[in-house]
């Protein structure tokens, strides 16, 4: 892909909780406008803490992150999991962003409704929904303020892999139409390969970046074409990396205990 | 369909068996009344009993109000502060942890000497606020960070996150504790009437009271059954309120 403007830069950003090791340490990373980039790493790598800091929602101990515009343009979150108000609709679930911000608009709710596919469910309550659904409204709502980053927090991990595919290729979907920036976290190689225009692999304890994959662009995006394969197998690689033989010793106990 | 009549008829059928049995007994009215003779003091004493249900009756709603008012509030103000934290939840605590009859009478001479139902209001609003200020602490505790991370995230201020992620959270939690209130607060007017004493108080429990000192046993038994026929009310009505407002707020199933 083109080498385009910078979206965001993380300068030797590193974040240490109390006294304790850095949950990440010196971590460099470009994310280009219009990229999809997705971390990769094991757990404890600390992929939701970088999320994190980008957000805004905590601030790193050292380093900084430089915005290409001094600061950062209007985003989106999806957490791990739906993270909606049970008592709300649908429709007041997506359009909470609005809400706390004063505003009310209900075209651009529908509009975000439309986008996931749920414009006819816009009433229910989220009780009434699937997870798959619930999920496809945590994503709506990301969206409703029209957002120039969007941020995902393994969003997918706890649905079926059927579920996941379809919403992998919705995310997809929503990349390209709104030409959005994306930076995606998942624990999963084949969704990291088929999503990334750069694919992110991070070591664990700190957390560190190990490497960093550039993927073609444009490419067809499927999920059993050899190329598909191969990023795979590279990603593979580049995680085993990551792990030493301790870890692989910790996982063997953990699966026999 | 029968499990439903099931307390109903049970209820009757423990209510015929002692009629019953306290006439095949031939029971000393003194000792155990028979519901008919329950039921006719009753009926001769209505009037002047219902007075004093409702002077019961106030008292509890009163301080089931005060309760729930000084309950949300100091929740609320413990969850946003440690220093409020650190002030009032051990006195909160104390008050709770010591018994309620221990209390009555110091508090019945410092606000209850001109004024004695102020002293009884008090004293039920004591016991009646904790499980209030609790049930709400925790249901606080217990929200998903990730949603106080979404509220963040989009810049929500202290106001917005109260009244549009707190409260509606906590909800649930505190419609649930009022009934709990509600039956405390009851418990609370009676120890206070039977601390009160005589002449100050003309309630039901201190009805209740003189009718023991009177050797009027069926009397007695009235103003019990009233007592618990007003807790069960206020239980059956709070209940029905929360279901209403949790269905009405898609938290229920229909």
């Amino acid at each position: 892909m083109e080498a385009g403007q910078l979206l965001l830069r993380l300068e030797k950003v590193g974040r240490r909780f109390g006294t304790s090791r850095a949950a990440v340490e010196a971590v460099d990373l470009n994310v280009p406008e219009g990229a999809f980039v997705t971390l990769l790493g094991a757990s404890g790598s600390g992929k939701t803490t970088l999320l994190r800091l980008i957000a805004g929602l905590d601030q790193p101990t050292e380093g900084r992150i430089v915005w290409r515009d001094g600061s950062p343009p209007p985003l989106g979150y999806v957490f791990q999991s739906p993270t909606l108000l049970p008592w709300a609709t649908v429709a007041e679930n997506v359009s909470l962003p609005l809400t706390l911000k004063g505003r009310r608009d209900p075209e651009a709710v529908a509009r975000a409704l439309a986008a996931v596919g749920l414009a006819d469910r816009a009433d229910a309550r989220p009780a009434e929904l699937s997870g798959g659904m619930q999920m496809r409204v945590s994503i709506a709502r990301a969206l409703v303020g029209r957002p120039r980053l969007l941020l995902l927090d393994e969003p997918f991990a706890a649905l079926d892999e059927i579920t996941r595919d379809r919403l992998g290729a919705l995310v997809q979907r929503l990349w390209r139409e709104q030409a959005l920036t994306v930076v995606f976290v998942t624990h999963s190689i084949p969704e990291a390969a088929f999503h990334a225009t750069r694919a992110v692999v991070l070591e664990r304890s700190p957390g560190r970046v190990s490497t960093v994959i550039d993927l073609p662009e444009p490419r067809e995006r499927s999920r059993t074409s050899e190329a598909h394969f191969a990023t795979c197998a590279r990603l593979a690689e580049a995680l085993a990396l990551t792990m030493g033989e301790e870890d692989a010793d910790d996982a063997g106990e953990s699966a026999d205990a | 369909m029968l499990e439903r009549l099931a307390p109903a008829l049970v209820t009757v059928l423990l209510i015929l068996l002692w009629e019953g049995l306290v006439h095949a007994l031939d029971v000393d009215p003194f000792v155990l009344p028979a519901p008919s003779a329950i039921l006719a003091a009753l009926a001769a004493k209505g009037e002047s009993l219902m007075g004093a249900f409702l002077y019961t009756l106030r008292v509890t709603w009163i301080a089931l109000g005060l309760a729930l008012v000084s309950g949300v509030g100091l929740a609320f103000l413990i969850h946003r502060s440690r220093l409020a934290e650190a002030a009032f939840l051990p006195i909160a605590v104390v008050l709770q942890v010591t018994p309620i009859v221990a209390i009555a009478p110091v508090i019945l001479i410092w606000t209850g000497v001109e004024e004695p139902e102020r002293a009884l209001v008090i004293i039920a609003w004591i016991v009646a606020f904790f499980p209030v200020l609790s049930g709400l602490l925790s249901a606080l505790h217990a929200i998903d960070p990730a949603l106080r991370d979404l509220f963040r995230l989009y810049g929500a201020g202290s106001w917005a996150t109260l009244w549009r992620l707190e409260l509606p959270a906590a909800l649930p939690a505190l419609l649930s504790s009022l009934k709990v209130a509600a039956g405390l607060a009851l418990i609370g007017a009676v120890v206070a009437e039977f601390a009160a004493g005589s002449g100050t108080s003309q309630g039901l429990a201190w009805r209740l009271i003189e009718a023991g000192l009177r050797l009027e046993i069926d009397t007695m038994f009235a103003c019990l059954v009233l007592l618990s026929a007003m807790g069960l009310a206020q239980y059956a009505l709070l209940g029905w309120l929360e279901r209403l407002v949790l269905r009405r707020r898609g938290l229920l199933r229909p």
